[in-house]
């Protein structure tokens, strides 16, 4: 009897993993946001329809991926914060305001820490489209594309190949864009998942795309998208929208 | 009020040469001077009403609520300053959750009303504290049956069959000692409440009244609830048919 | 109000000190006293436990299920245990996990729909709030590292509109036309997939308990920790009603011829 010779000790463990991938990609005048809607711990399917990306202001959308808890409530209170910041402010928090804000209450919870992973996407002041990235204690960084979650490892190095042209040459006498149209990243966004969809067994169900587009920017790339619809609260500002779309079930 | 002035009055820390606190008479004299409040302990339940002055035209029709909910199966009406009886009510509902939390079964009238009564006579104690300026009549029904209380300002805490503080509680005792009150039904409490509160009421020295009522028994499933619109019109009409034949 | 006349501080002397301020004073604490505040042991495992809840949701309401059983380790140990438990009028919170801790959970919803019954301000706690409070209560607990051990599904229907949904001791949360806690997640939530997803409008009551009673058969003959008595609450326009104990019929002639079990000769 190994355990009398020893104290033992058993603890109760505060955090769960449920599964699930979000990614986001920065275009040049927009930014796209998606994540899938499957909840899942160990090989049970909670529920098929669980939002992990959110709509905080017509030019922010945050993605929380990890343990699902933790991630309702982080999202609950920024989106509290945010809303004390429009009392004190008359206006939306800027995109950078709320990735430094989103650092700070990360890191505020150092040594008990919300064990999820954020992806923040938006226009900038300047207009511009753009992407930060958190780890579950606050370091953050601006990117042009991340994926997180379960199926990170499928999702990044895709990415990487398709946004950043890892791996690739340019043909002779051209060279890659810096920027890609937006009706080929949602193209890329929808492989992303599809892929993972086949190869994860966490990632299926449904799936969110949130597509914020800078102020004045026209529809172009959007036209005949299926299954979209305009979140839009504020006139003659940024548009949000999300598609939604459906994954394989098994 | 002959020792008014003499110093004995200004603290409820200090008794009169004669054994008195004038402080708790002088809160007694704020519930006199109050709207009446009634309640009648019957058969099958109790109710509770409540003569509301309404002092100003420009308040909205039921605000300034004199009778308040304690816990789901007991309720309270208080005649005196109302901030006071808000208060109180207060108190009341911490008590009976503590009791509820300690024991995990429904608090018994009685246990609320003596608690209420501890709680009012500790203002009777200190120079840094007023008494109550409220008498509280207790009404509900819990394991031994219907149950009727009053809290004086002074802390004393009586069981009644029929009460009656304020303003015209000398009137109502009497019409309620004519009443048969063991034998009625909550229903008929109603009527009789409404009749009470309507026949003391002083037109010519009183403004307006709005008629407040509660009750709880068998026709509410054991809880506290306002008397229903329809049932209150009818009670209402009743008891100014009744006021007619009067006298 | 402190009622000890020695912490009441020294009578004044005018003469040098005419508000008695000095010195400030040290008064002994008298405030409540927590005797083993050096010595709290939180909750780290469950002990007496019900198992599975099964909530589908139905064209009337919400309909759940769930046995009377509450276990101690492997001894059924309390065979009549209501582990459905009604919360005002529009709510059914249905318990699996630590019973004593269900059982302060259903003291905490007492305090707070009477405190809400007080108000009498003409608002009324519906499923959706009692889910949301629920949740928030299970995670602060969580966070404290002193959960209530416990996977609660809670089903409502308010305002013409049905509600169905799942917190745990995590503080976890989320909703489906079907759930199922414990076991019941593993063995009996495929099934009411199968029946219920796609039909949530058109499922008849009769058809809702036919559903979950083979559910229940099926984790009675599977699960250790389940009892054959059982009890399903509907959740309606027309409020919530509880059933008295149903019995589940089984079959165990089968038995008779699995090796091991019945008499077999070699």
């Amino acid at each position: 009897m190994a355990s009398l010779a020893h104290p033992q000790q058993r603890q109760f463990n505060p955090y769960s993993e449920n599964g699930g991938t979000i990614l986001a990609i920065a275009g040049a005048d927009f930014s796209v946001i998606a994540g899938d809607t499957r909840q899942s711990e160990g090989y049970s399917i909670q529920t098929r329809y669980a939002p992990k990306v959110f709509r905080l202001t017509d030019r922010a959308v945050l993605a929380v991926n990890g343990f699902a808890a933790d991630g309702n409530m982080f999202v609950k209170k920024v989106k509290q914060r945010l809303e004390w910041y429009r009392h004190a402010h008359a206006k939306d928090m800027p995109l950078r305001a709320i990735a430094r804000l989103i650092q700070t209450m990360l890191y505020a919870r150092r040594f008990f820490p919300y064990y999820v992973y954020n992806i923040l996407g938006g226009i900038e002041e300047d207009g511009t489209g753009a992407v930060y990235s958190f780890d579950p204690v606050g370091s953050y960084e601006r990117e042009a594309c991340r994926a997180a979650g379960a199926a990170s490892s499928l999702v990044q190095p895709f990415l990487d190949n398709q946004i950043y042209f890892k791996n690739q040459r340019p043909a002779p006498g051209t060279s890659h864009p810096v920027h890609l149209p937006l009706p080929t990243v949602l193209s890329i966004v929808i492989d992303s998942f599809t892929s993972a969809t086949e190869r994860h067994i966490e990632v299926g169900d449904g799936l969110e795309i949130y597509v914020v587009l800078a102020k004045g920017r026209n529809l172009q790339g959007l036209e005949g998208i299926r299954g979209m619809q305009e979140l839009t609260v504020t006139e003659d500002g940024e548009r949000v929208f999300v598609v939604r779309r459906e994954l394989k079930k098994d | 009020m002959t020792s008014i002035g003499t110093g004995y009055d200004l603290s409820a820390s200090t008794y009169s040469p004669d054994g008195r606190i004038f402080q708790v008479e002088y809160a007694n004299k704020a519930v006199e001077n109050s709207g009446t409040a009634i309640g009648l302990r019957v058969k099958d339940g109790v109710v509770l009403a409540v003569e509301k002055l309404i002092h100003s035209k420009l308040l909205v029709p039921g605000a300034n609520r004199r009778i308040q909910t304690v816990d789901r199966h007991v309720g309270l009406a208080t005649a005196g300053l109302l901030a006071d009886g808000r208060s109180i009510s207060n108190r009341a509902r911490e008590e009976g959750a503590n009791i509820r939390s300690t024991f995990r079964e429904q608090a018994t009238v009685k246990a609320i009303s003596q608690r209420l009564g501890m709680y009012a006579q500790m203002y009777t104690l200190y120079s840094s504290v007023r008494p109550f300026g409220i008498s509280t009549i207790i009404g509900g029904v819990d394991k031994n049956g219907p149950g009727l209380y009053i809290v004086e300002p002074s802390g004393v805490c009586l069981g009644y069959h029929g009460a009656a503080v304020g303003k015209g509680r000398q009137l109502a005792k009497t019409e309620l000692e004519k009443l048969k009150l063991s034998e009625m039904t909550t229903r008929e409490a109603v009527m009789e409440a409404a009749r009470i509160i309507y026949l003391v009421h002083d037109d010519n020295k009183e403004k307006e009244f709005e008629l407040e009522m509660s009750w709880v028994g068998s026709e509410t499933n054991d809880t506290h609830l306002p008397v229903p619109d329809d049932l209150l019109k009818e009670a209402e009409a009743k008891a100014k048919e009744a006021l007619e034949t009067f006298e | 109000m402190d009622h000890f006349p020695t912490n009441w501080g020294r009578p004044r002397n005018d003469a040098f000190d005419a508000y008695a301020t000095h010195p400030i004073h040290q008064r002994p604490y008298n405030g409540p006293k927590d005797t083993f505040a050096d010595g709290v042991q939180h909750t780290q495992q469950p002990i007496v436990t019900g198992t599975s809840v099964l909530a589908i949701k139905y064209k009337d309401g919400i309909m759940m299920a769930a046995d009377n059983l509450a276990s101690y380790g492997s001894l059924a140990r309390f065979k009549d245990v209501q582990r459905l438990h009604p919360v005002g009028q529009y709510t059914v919170i249905g318990a699996g996990g630590d019973m004593s801790d269900f059982q302060y959970i259903q003291h905490i919803l007492e305090e707070l729909s009477i405190s809400e019954i007080s108000a009498q301000d003409g608002h009324e706690l519906g499923p959706v709030e009692i889910h949301e409070y629920m949740s928030q209560v299970m995670y602060a607990r969580r966070s404290k590292m002193d959960p209530l051990w416990n996977s609660l599904i809670i089903g409502g229907f308010k305002d013409g509109k049905r509600f169905l949904s799942y917190v745990d001791l995590l503080g976890t949360t989320y909703s489906a036309s079907t759930l199922a806690t414990g076991y019941g997640s593993y063995i009996a939530q495929p099934l009411l997939r199968k029946a219920v997803e796609g039909y949530e409008d058109t499922l008849t009551e009769e058809q809702g308990r036919k559903i979950l009673e083979d559910s229940m058969r099926v984790l009675f003959y599977r699960d250790a920790r389940s009892l054959n008595k059982y009890q399903i609450a509907t959740i309606t326009g027309a409020g919530v009603s509880i059933s008295d104990s149903l019995h589940l019929e089984t079959t165990w002639s089968f038995a008779e011829g699995i090796r091991g079990y019945g008499a077999q000769t070699q």
